[in-house]
Formats: C-alpha cells, structure tokens, sequence
C-alpha cells in the first residue's frame, strides 16, 4: 500500500501540484492522466525517492519497497551487442561477475516466460522489434520482483497491435500475480480499457478517481 | 626470446596491460566513448612531456593529466552535439602544449618518439612494477563496482531507473580510462593507445551477446594482440606497436565483414 499525505511541489517559477491526499492499494491498476507538465511524471520521482516533496509525505506499507520502472526512451541501437535475456540480467543484483546463482536464474527464466520472451531470449536487442524490445524492458523491470510496476509512456513509440500485446502481459501480472501497476499514458484508449481507477492531474490539484469518469478532455492541452 | 630478461619484463607488463585495457574498453565502447581514449591519449602524451619538462616521471605527468581532463572531457560529452567539435579543440590544444613541453625540455626527438609510439621492449624493472600496481588498482576498482557498471554502461536508463549513483558510476569509469590510458601508452604508446582500448572491446560486439563473452572476446583479443605484436617485432626487429595495430584492425574488419554477411 502507498499513502500519499498532503503532498504538494513546486518549483520556483512553477507551481505543480498541491495538498494530494490519495491512497494505492496492493494489486491496484491505477492510470495517471493530465496534461503534460502537470507533474505526473514528477509524482514518480517523488515515490521513487529520486526527487524531494515541497511539503506532504508518502508511506509505503514496508520498509524495503521496491519499485520496478520502464520509462519511455532508451538509448538501444541496432548494433546494440547483449541478447534480451543478457540485458534483463543487468537488472539481476546478487549474481556474480561472471555466473549466475539459481534464484537469479530462476528470476530470469520466470521474468521471459511472464514476457513472452523466452523463446527470442537469444536474440540480440538491437534487432529486436519496436514491441519485443518494450517487453525486454518490462522484463528488466519485474525480473527482481517489485512491489510496485511503474510504467512510464511505456506504449508511446509502439503502434496499435504492439502496444495491446504489452497491456496484455501487463494485465496478466496485474490479475495473476497481484502485482500493484501504476501507468503513465496519453493514449486515452488503452487507459480506459485497462486501467481500474485514475489519479487525474487538473488545475494544480490531484484526485484519484474511477476510471468511467475519465473523458479524451483530461489528455488536451 | 625468453633468455633475455628485457623480453620476459615485456610480456609481463603487456599482459596486465593488455587485460586492463581489455576490461575497460567494454566499457569505453558501451558508453560509445571511443572518442573519448583517443582524446585523453592525446592529452596523456602533453601530460607525458610536461612530466619530462618538469622531472618527474612521464607516466606520472601522463596520469596527472588524463585523471583532470577525463573528467572534464567526460562532462562535456555529455551535450552530444558539442562533443565532437570540443574535444578535437582540446585534443589539439594539448598536442601543441606536448610539442611546446617538449621542446622547452631540450630532450631528445627519440624521447617524444618513446612517448608517442611506446617503448615497451625498453621498460625498466621499476616501472613494470608500477604498471602493475596500477593495473591492479583500475582491475580491482572495476570488479568491485563490476554489476553496477555494467548496468550503467549497457543500460544508462534502466540503471537510473533501478536507483543506482549512476554520476558516482561514471565518474569511477572516467577514473578506469584516465588510468588505462596511460598505462596503455607505455606499450603501444599516446598516439595509439585507443588501439588496445577501443578495438578489442568494438570487435567483441560483433561475437559475443553476453557480458562475460564480451570481456572474454576482448581480453582475448588485447592479449593476441600484444603477444603476437612483441613476438613478432623480436624476430623482425620492426615496431611492436606496428603488428598490434595491425592485429587489432584487422580482426575488427574481420568482425565487422562476418556480421554484415550474417545480419543480410
């Protein structure tokens, strides 16, 4: 669970948001929606503990919560050398130099199966597809099993079919594994036929709210 | 070959050096900073001269200058498109200061020779053993921080994302380049130390998909290529650094040809 108590930032020149008062329970698929600038992805660095609140606080219902986050770029190219399966091992942390132990290795194998990647585990990442390479970094991201998905724009650059198949494996670690999934989108569809509920970002302030109260406005700017 | 004891010395110290450099060209070519050893091989040599102009030993001088550039290198770098234009300034402005260094010092040309294109079969017992010490020091630095720099050099996002001190990170790499230049210097000297820190590592993209296959590949590669470069110029008496370039290009040309015709 992560309570979020009266948090509010602002920058000097700009105030972003004010007093948000709103919880995420365990297994919740909370989309975040507003316009851009209004702090959404903001809001994650605050959780993530890689930016300072103005005021407010955040209390995670353990001590040791991990998040897993796929933001929206990478820098992979074609000529990108480690296979998928080498680049989600970057994320493994226990492993040695050189060997992997078993429960790094099940990690692993656990994190391309969920993904749909096993078979293509081999394949070098640089000449993956637009969407394999997408759900290399959603395996990158699970493979040390966060309390916490965070996906950031993640479908942005992928086209319609591709972007379904990733929501797809993302619903399913939602449902089966009760994995707690906050998603960062403008794609007014796919949040709508996804998500549970809402954090709308509008005028300064935050609401968490059902997801049948979202409209195309929310995404305008 | 091995009777004598200048050649024995010779293959000692290439062996760390080349394993060194080896290392952490996987690194240098992950975070496509290959511009960046030859920049700092550049300003290794005036660090070299300046070191003979003042008296203090050119590997010290060549340090001295590398570790306080890398890191302002490095930090421009980091706005791409002024990268390329800024360091060539500065490769430039301290190939003019080495000259300049050198010509105050009233030293030899073949000093500036040694410096420039390495002087490997010549090295004293004292300064292989410094060489060592400080392969050792760069080695030991990258296995301690090995899995966090590998997340950060093969996915600088990815590790932000995971939470790691990916600026402490790069400066730790910084540190590793500024040292294996000026290490690798003293075998295939300043002008191509990027030989023994870029090739090996480019090559092994083209034939290894994992991280332990990629160190595996271009630690091989360094070391053929120095063995083979110093077994070579023993017999031919021609220059060392010569067949290690030549090794080196040649197998990354090798590498390049066999994945264009397997990625058709």
């Amino acid at each position: 669970m992560i309570e979020f108590k009266d948090l509010s930032k602002e920058f000097s020149d700009k105030k972003l948001f004010e007093n948000a008062n709103f919880t995420i329970n365990d297994g919740d698929f909370v989309g975040v929606v507003g316009k851009n600038g209004s702090g959404k992805t903001t809001l994650i660095k605050i959780l993530m503990g890689l930016e300072k609140p103005s005021s407010g606080t955040i209390k995670l219902s353990k001590s040791k919560f991990k998040f897993g986050y796929v933001p929206q770029f990478r820098n992979i190219d074609s000529d990108y050398p480690l296979s998928i399966a080498s680049f989600i091992e970057l994320n493994l942390k226990k492993s040695g130099m050189i060997f992997k132990n078993q429960t790094d290795k099940d990690k692993l194998a656990q994190a391309l199966e969920q993904t749909g990647l096993t078979e293509i585990k081999d394949l070098p990442l640089g000449l993956a597809s637009g969407g394999e390479k997408q759900k290399a970094y959603l395996a990158q991201a699970i493979v040390n099993n966060p309390d916490v998905l965070i996906l950031d724009e993640s479908t942005a650059s992928l086209d319609g079919s591709a972007k379904e198949k990733l929501m797809e494996v993302v619903q399913k670690l939602n449902q089966e594994q009760k994995l707690t999934v906050i998603f960062i989108s403008h794609d007014y569809l796919l949040v709508k036929e996804y998500v549970q509920k809402c954090l709308f970002f509008e005028n300064h302030h935050i609401d968490m709210k059902d997801v049948s109260e979202l409209s195309e406005k929310v995404f305008e700017d | 070959m091995f009777q004598y004891e200048f050649m024995r010395q010779a293959f000692v110290a290439s062996t760390f050096i080349a394993i060194t450099c080896g290392v952490v060209g996987v690194f240098v070519v992950a975070r496509n900073m290959s511009f960046l050893s030859h920049t700092l091989s550049e300003i290794g040599f005036a660090g070299a001269a300046f070191g003979v102009l003042v008296g203090i030993a050119p590997l010290t001088g060549m340090i001295l200058f590398t570790l306080v550039s890398s890191i302002l290198v490095g930090s421009m770098s980091s706005q791409k498109e002024r990268s390329e234009a800024s360091t060539s300034a500065i490769s430039s402005l301290f190939i003019g200061a080495g000259i300049l260094f050198l010509a105050l010092s009233a030293k030899t040309s073949s000093y500036a020779t040694n410096i420039l294109f390495g002087s490997i079969v010549g090295i004293s017992k004292e300064n292989l053993l410094e060489l060592i010490i400080l392969a050792a020091v760069v080695l030991i630095t990258v296995m301690l921080f090995f899995k966090k720099l590998t997340f950060d050099s093969f996915d600088s996002i990815g590790a932000k994302a995971a939470g790691l001190p990916t600026i402490f990170l790069s400066v730790i790499f910084l540190i590793t380049v500024a040292l294996s230049v000026s290490i690798g210097a003293q075998v295939v000297g300043s002008l191509l130390v990027f030989v023994l820190l870029t090739l090996p590592g480019a090559t092994a993209k083209f034939f290894a998909r994992t991280i332990p296959g990629l160190f595996a590949v271009s630690i091989g590669l360094a070391l053929a290529g120095v063995w083979l470069g110093l077994v070579l110029g023993y017999y031919t008496n021609l220059p060392v650094t010569f067949f290690i370039s030549i090794f080196e290009v040649l197998s990354y040309f090798i590498g390049l040809l066999i994945n264009r015709i397997k990625t058709k």
